[in-house]
């Protein structure tokens, strides 16, 4: 199949290295400490967080949880079956540790913060959506973070590296490599792929995800400093 | 209780947007952008020395922001104001918070921290007004004055070594509150003031803005020292036990708050839902303003809390954003 037309162009109307639209919502769940809608082309996902008191065990750092799942509309596929919960197990893992690595644990003592991020509509690359809602999340929530973790993907298809691979591109079976980094630290703190991928090609790609995520980073501190500065004026001084 | 779902029409959507225009506008007059995100770099004079607060951390030799808010200075020290959050502790705040556990010799509150707060059986005023050590018997008593879910104003005390709070409630006006509306907001809208108990007399209300976000709206108490008074009339009570009838009216008069009252308290806990849900900074001032506003557009309680009187609010804000600037020069 071709992925990528003589005009350069992708399926979905892209260029190769062309970002997907990205939407932010914050404050999408009233009773939530912090939460978020966001959205990178197809995909939608709404992510919460709740802080709460953890009294059973003593311990000097805060627990971070984190809960996937996937609505069952979210796919175009409805007869599918869910893949059992292994899938989403291994999601909540992979953004449970992404997250972990950037939230300053040390200063929130004997207390839990639970993540929850659903699927709402799924068109490729879930897991770096994810992180990145979880991100937004928590920082509307007011978590003391060391950098903002973002993620986004990048594929390599028809001998061409594409950026942030969509469902139909996804399920080609080509590699998708799901990268995320802290930005300001400039730190790796996720590197996934499931396909074999030629090593000259690696840097490419591993590249063109990094820009990718920092893309994301921007976007997100533009979304971030937008909100805050709306709280702030409003409340006057 | 963020985001009022508000039906606002083609004008009232203008009007609205026009009137947060301009309160931006307002605002960025008298605060440069001070304004971070996560991970910003702040900028600072090493020259003058630097002590990082809350919100800071040190990357690279640079002072960085790990949480979203305003960053403000007091001489050397630099901390990052956060805006939603939950509600930072600190000592001397009035506080209200409902019960949620009655455990040996302390209540447990929950005041809208990261951690449920403590109310020692010890730190509070007994009833009967006598300074004297807590006996078991008083301990088995404990419900007689706080139970599960009452709503109790006090004081923060202290923070105990492992970081949970403690609370004290050792004078008249705190303890426990009935007969109102308690609301939520995000505690960043409540400014710690000189004073949190006011007593809207016109309205016959009490009002208590509790530093954590949770704000009360009751019938107005006279704050008295039950300590002579009450136990005369205590007794006076048990007399009239005998006499079952006379009783029941006696304690109907007590609980009945009239309908006017009754009013007035949904009348101030709407003013309240609706300068929350646009994020304005809630003073006893401002909620007054709106309850005024309200009543001199004759509306009811309920249409308080539709779009029309919101953009209202917002441009009555507007309003007096500018008057107080004007005042300043």
């Amino acid at each position: 199949m071709e992925f990528v037309s003589p005009e350069g162009f992708r399926l979905d109307g892209r260029r190769p290295m062309e970002m997907r639209q990205i939407r932010a919502e914050i404050g999408a769940v009233a009773n939530a400490d912090g939460s978020v809608v966001f959205e990178m082309g197809n995909t939608k996902v709404i992510a919460a967080v709740y802080v709460q008191n953890r009294s059973q065990q003593i311990n000097d750092q805060a627990l971070v949880r984190c809960e996937y799942s996937m609505a069952n509309f979210s796919t175009g596929d409805h007869m599918r079956k869910p893949k059992g919960d292994r899938q989403s197990t291994e999601i909540s893992l992979v953004i449970r540790q992404t997250m972990e690595a950037c939230i300053m644990t040390n200063l929130m003592p004997r207390s839990q913060i639970d993540i929850f991020v659903q699927v709402l509509q799924a068109d490729g690359g879930t897991r770096s959506v994810c992180i990145n809602a979880a991100t937004l999340a928590l920082a509307d929530a007011g978590i003391p973070m060391c950098d903002l973790v973002t993620s986004c993907s990048a594929g390599y298809l028809n001998s061409t590296p594409l950026l942030y691979l969509n469902y139909v591109e996804d399920s080609a079976g080509g590699p998708d490599f799901t990268v995320g980094i802290l930005p300001k630290l400039d730190k790796v703190t996720l590197l996934q792929t499931d396909a074999k991928l030629p090593i000259d090609m690696f840097e490419n790609v591993m590249q063109l995800a990094i820009e990718g995520c920092k893309a994301v980073a921007n976007y997100i501190r533009e979304v971030l400093q937008e909100n805050t500065k709306q709280l702030e004026c409003r409340r006057g001084t | 209780m963020r985001g009022l779902q508000l039906s606002l029409n083609q004008t009232q959507k203008i009007r609205l947007q026009k009137a947060l225009e301009t309160l931006e506008y307002l605002s960025s007059k008298a605060n440069s952008n001070a304004s971070v995100t996560v991970a910003d770099t702040i900028p600072v004079n090493y020259e003058d020395g630097v002590l990082k607060g809350h919100g800071t951390a040190e990357n690279d030799g640079e002072v960085v922001a790990t949480l979203c808010g305003v960053v403000e200075r007091v001489n050397k020290l630099i901390y990052v104001r956060t805006l939603r959050a939950r509600y930072k502790p600190e000592i001397g705040d009035i506080i209200v918070g409902r019960v949620i556990e009655v455990a040996p010799k302390r209540w447990r509150l929950e005041i809208n921290f990261s951690q449920d707060a403590v109310l020692m059986l010890s730190s509070m005023n007994l009833p009967d007004g006598i300074q004297r050590r807590r006996t078991a018997v008083d301990e088995l008593n404990m419900r007689s004055i706080f139970e599960e879910n009452d709503v109790v104003c006090a004081e923060v005390r202290g923070f105990q070594h492992d970081g949970s709070l403690h609370l004290q409630a050792r004078s008249e006006k705190y303890g426990k509150i009935e007969r109102g509306q308690l609301l939520t907001v995000a505690p960043y809208l409540v400014k710690r003031r000189k004073q949190h108990f006011h007593h809207l007399e016109q309205y016959g209300i009490d009002l208590i803005l509790g530093c954590n976000g949770f704000i009360w709206v009751g019938e107005h108490v006279e704050a008295k020292d039950d300590m002579i008074e009450d136990r005369v009339s205590k007794s006076e009570q048990q007399n009239a036990k005998s006499s079952k009838y006379s009783m029941s009216l006696e304690e109907q008069e007590k609980t009945y708050t009239p309908l006017e009252t009754r009013q007035n308290i949904c009348r101030t806990a709407n003013a309240v839902r609706v300068l929350s849900s646009l994020g304005f900074s809630i003073t006893v001032e401002v909620i007054i303003e709106t309850v005024e506003l309200s009543i001199s557009l004759n509306l009811d309680i309920h249409e308080m809390l539709g779009a029309e009187f919101c953009v209202l609010v917002a441009e009555g804000e507007v309003e007096r954003r500018r008057r107080l600037m004007k005042k300043k020069g």
